[in-house]
């Protein structure tokens, strides 16, 4: 076996963002977008876990904390705001917001 | 992971999506366990996986999803979408393959059992202002979210 150094962390964790940002490129139903922002989220804090462990001091574990915090809040803003406008359009399409097209 | 990663974003059932989700979380958890994090390991599942998808499932359930199922899955920028997904792709690997030096080699801090009371001590401590802060965030989310849902404001 390997031995698994922090290179193979951080490329897990850029795998996930990479996969959450082609999520939230090219879906267009609204609740598959906000879970690629939380796969996002996700892969960040996977990053900073690893470097909490080579650097020793337990900051990035504490700032992964807050992370997910935020992400709970956000999750919960994004669905409320999700269902305003599903209950403007009754779909949950993306391209089907352009009221403020040009 | 990786594979529940792919098949979030994926499926054409928002349903499936979302479970795959919580195999993603669930396994990101025991790859916290693996750095020696169990507080943060923890957290991620009673908030992430237990709390956050759960209202991902009630939101997907208020939502109609029939009628969005039989429509067309992807967007129409895609080719632009994976495009630039390719350039951060490619921006990762040069980072990655020109410098593991920039990386410290896997030094190995001694691991103590107490990693929560440490944990818990740098929270109410050094990082206090953010603790508040937080809770503060916390409630203007939960405000928010009432507020954007509501029928009649």
């Amino acid at each position: 076996m390997l031995h698994i150094t922090t290179l193979h962390y951080l490329v897990l964790g850029a795998a996930l963002f990479l996969l959450g940002v082609i999520g939230v490129l090219t879906r267009r139903n609204v609740v598959i977008v906000l879970m690629s922002i939380e796969l996002i989220l996700n892969a960040v804090n996977l990053n900073l876990v690893a470097f909490s462990r080579i650097w020793g001091g337990l900051h990035g574990q504490v700032f992964a904390i807050f992370v997910i915090t935020d992400a709970a809040a956000e999750a919960a803003v994004g669905l409320g705001i999700l269902i305003a406008f599903f209950r403007n359009k009754e779909t949950v399409n993306i391209d089907e917001v352009n009221l403020l097209k040009w | 992971m990786l594979i529940g990663g792919i098949m979030v974003i994926t499926r054409k059932n928002p349903v499936h999506s979302a479970l795959a989700l919580i195999v993603t979380l669930l396994a990101q958890a025991s790859i916290y366990l693996m750095l020696y994090a169990p507080f943060v390991a923890g957290v991620q599942i009673i908030l992430y996986a237990g709390g956050i998808m759960v209202l991902f499932l009630f939101v997907i359930m208020l939502v109609s999803i029939d009628r969005s199922m039989k429509e067309r899955q992807f967007n129409s920028q895609w080719v632009v979408g994976l495009i630039a997904a390719t350039a951060l792709g490619g921006l990762f690997i040069a980072v990655y393959t020109k410098g593991p030096s920039i990386f410290p080699d896997h030094v190995l801090p001694i691991v103590e059992n107490d990693n929560t009371q440490k944990i818990a001590t740098m929270l109410y401590g050094q990082y206090m202002f953010a603790f508040e802060i937080a809770s503060l965030l916390l409630l203007v989310a939960i405000i928010g979210a009432v507020v954007m849902a509501k029928k009649k404001i």
